[in-house]
């Protein structure tokens, strides 16, 4: 067994088990912690609350938009980037066809690919440069947002030097990030690709409850 | 979680520990997970805004209970526990010195909810971080101190029932309208804060003129008229359910259909939201707030003005009944009625600034330095706005707040109270 046979087959089969278990596991465990029944008299619907708060927080508020505009700029920049590089750069169509779902879709041309990779990768250096240099943001980051960033973009990086699939040495390297990566993922911060839901959704329904959508 | 200690320090320690976990409910679990480190919330906030120290950042506050929350409760926390990879074991040091963080520095306004990306409601967090704050008896002495007031006397501020009677027949004096206390059967009950009864009691002629006119049957109770709950401040659970406690066993025993909520912020969260969870059950009556009721009134038909105030104003929004009471058009629609040049400042609704004393800060003299620094985002509104001559704020600490704030700028704004407002300008036809 190659270097690459590796770690797409048995290790990348062992990364996206606990990937998968372990984003289930915790997210399944926030829920299942549970929270009191809310028994004032409502004036507005909880459920739509927690609806429209999940949306709604995709949106920055117009007040605010001046002083955030970094974060607003990088962060859809590098998340928007990062999507469309998951799902529809070439060989993650093949590679989701070959070993996940067993049918695929149309592949991003490489124009299109170059374009969301340097969005991916400004916003990404952009939020980074940010966390070190500004102050709040220095105040409050840890290891876990330092190691979350730099796997993330290793696993970017590696990704883009193995786009030619010329050398196998490369797509293996990228593998090897891509199965760490998705192993420390439900251990970290990187979980707020899922837990952003029930964050922005429990603030809806609190006070959804109270006729309001902060 | 160890609940076994060594020392009497460690002991106070644990029983925080216990009561952040307690209060670590699944919302509180996913704010804790989903939040990026990203910083916007202090943008978002008047202390850190006017201090532009980063310690003031909203996220920043909960640390001792997202400490907590990661080392005991948190899902894969064992496996992490494994690898040395949960934070230290939080010590009585650390909370005493986290104490200003907790207390002094957030005013529980929530405005940071509007600015992460996340949603999380961080003022709500930390009312529930507070409830291991008092397990642990690290409290700021005033605050204790009014809650020991509130227990007693039944007001924070020690006001009783002959000091109430006493304002009530000055009053019943100045507007020549009779108020009958303790009145059972009757429609409404009001209550007031102690804030209200002692320092603006015109306030309580201006509820009587308001419902003669709206053929309104009102009374007040000498046993439950206090609003205020400094458990909800303080973050005792059990304070804030014996004080609930006492007004609804009184409107249910005068057997009203309403009780009123008052002009003051956390008054109205305190029974309207939070009081059925505190006491386990919902009640025999409705609570409206006087904003909601005066709004019914004059939609109604039934209050009508007959002037209009021509002084330039604007409306300071109380954060709890504003944004985190989901009385937005309220208070707005009231002023139309009765102002010829009302104006918004910037910000105004759901993403106004705090008055900087909410959330027990006002009543913590070792917040005051700070308190007033925050004040400077809100004075900077109101000189935004050319020609402002008047504030209206439906909220008696709001109104102390701004008024103590202004009269350090010496300015020559005034401050007042929105029922106060609408009865100056009622059209009395009717009666």
């Amino acid at each position: 067994m190659t270097f690459l046979e590796f770690v797409e087959g048995p290790a990348w089969y062992v990364a996206i088990t606990i990937f998968t278990i372990g984003v289930l596991w915790r997210f399944l465990g926030i829920i299942a912690i549970g929270r009191r029944t809310d028994m004032s008299a409502p004036k507005g619907s909880a459920s739509a609350g927690f609806v429209k708060a999940i949306f709604r927080h995709f949106l920055p508020r117009t007040i605010f938009a001046e002083r955030t505009r970094v974060h607003i700029l990088g962060g859809y920049s590098f998340h928007l980037g990062l999507f469309i590089l998951l799902f529809f750069a070439a060989p993650h169509v093949v590679f989701i066809k070959a070993h996940i779902l067993g049918f695929g879709w149309p592949a991003l041309p490489r124009w299109a690919f170059i374009i969301a990779a340097q969005a991916a990768f400004a916003g990404l250096i952009l939020l980074w440069v940010r966390r070190i240099c500004d102050p709040v943001m220095r105040q409050i980051s840890d290891w876990d947002d330092h190691v979350g960033t730099i796997l993330t973009f290793l696993v970017m990086l590696t990704g883009c030097l193995a786009l030619q699939e010329s050398v196998e040495a490369l797509r293996a390297l990228h593998m090897l990030f891509v199965n760490i990566w998705l192993i420390y993922f439900p251990f970290s911060r990187l979980m707020h690709a899922f837990t952003f839901i029930l964050s922005r959704g429990y603030t809806g329904a609190t006070y959804g409850h109270r006729g309001i959508v902060p | 979680m160890s609940t076994k200690t060594s020392a009497p320090t460690q002991t106070a320690a644990d029983q925080a520990v216990s009561k952040f976990l307690e209060y670590t409910h699944a919302s509180t679990a996913a704010y804790f997970d989903a939040c990026v480190h990203c910083g916007e919330c202090a943008e978002a906030c008047h202390f850190y805004l006017s201090t532009k120290n980063p310690i003031y950042t909203p996220i920043y506050k909960l640390q001792p209970m997202l400490k907590a929350y990661k080392r005991h409760k948190a899902p894969l926390s064992s496996i992490k526990r494994l690898f040395g990879l949960v934070p230290e074991q939080i010590t009585k040091q650390e909370l005493e010195e986290w104490s200003p963080l907790v207390y002094d520095s957030c005013n529980m306004c929530g405005r940071c909810t509007l600015a992460c990306p996340m949603g999380i409601d961080i003022a709500f967090t930390i009312r529930k971080m507070r409830e291991g704050f008092v397990a642990a008896d690290i409290v700021p002495g005033d605050l204790r101190q009014s809650e020991k007031n509130a227990l007693e006397t039944g007001s924070p501020m020690r006001v009783q029932a002959k000091a109430l009677q006493a304002q009530v027949r000055a009053q019943e004096k100045d507007c020549g309208i009779a108020i009958e206390l303790d009145k059972k059967g009757a429609d409404y009950l009001v209550i007031l804060s102690s804030m209200e009864i002692m320092g603006y009691p015109e306030v309580i002629g201006s509820l009587a003129k308001i419902f003669k006119e709206a053929g309104i049957d009102w009374t007040i109770s000498t046993k439950a008229y206090e609003a205020t709950n400094v458990g909800i401040q303080i973050g005792s659970w059990d304070t804030a359910r014996t004080l609930v406690q006492r007004v609804v066993d009184e409107a249910e025993h005068l057997g009203v259909k309403y009780v009123i909520s008052p002009e003051c912020g956390h008054a109205y969260s305190a029974l309207r939201w939070q009081g059925p969870n505190l006491i386990g059950r919902s009640y025999d009556f409705e609570v409206i707030h006087i904003i909601e009721l005066l709004h019914q009134l004059t939609t109604e038909g039934r209050l009508q003005m007959k002037s209009k105030n021509g002084r330039r104003l604007t409306l300071h929004d109380p954060c709890q009944i504003v944004r985190r009471g989901g009385l937005v058009k309220e208070p707005r629609a009231l002023l139309n009625d009765v102002a010829d040049h009302f104006e918004e400042m910037q910000g105004a609704g759901i993403t106004n600034f705090c008055c900087g004393g909410g959330g027990g800060v006002s009543a913590n003299s070792r917040a005051a330095k700070l308190q007033a620094s925050a004040f400077e985002c809100k004075m900077q509104q109101f000189n935004d706005i050319d020609g402002l001559e008047l504030i209206v704020t439906p909220c008696a600490n709001c109104r102390t707040v701004l008024e103590d704030g202004l009269e350090e700028h010496d300015s020559p704004l005034e401050v007042i109270g929105l029922s106060e407002l609408l009865a100056q300008h009622l059209d009395h036809r009717q009666t």
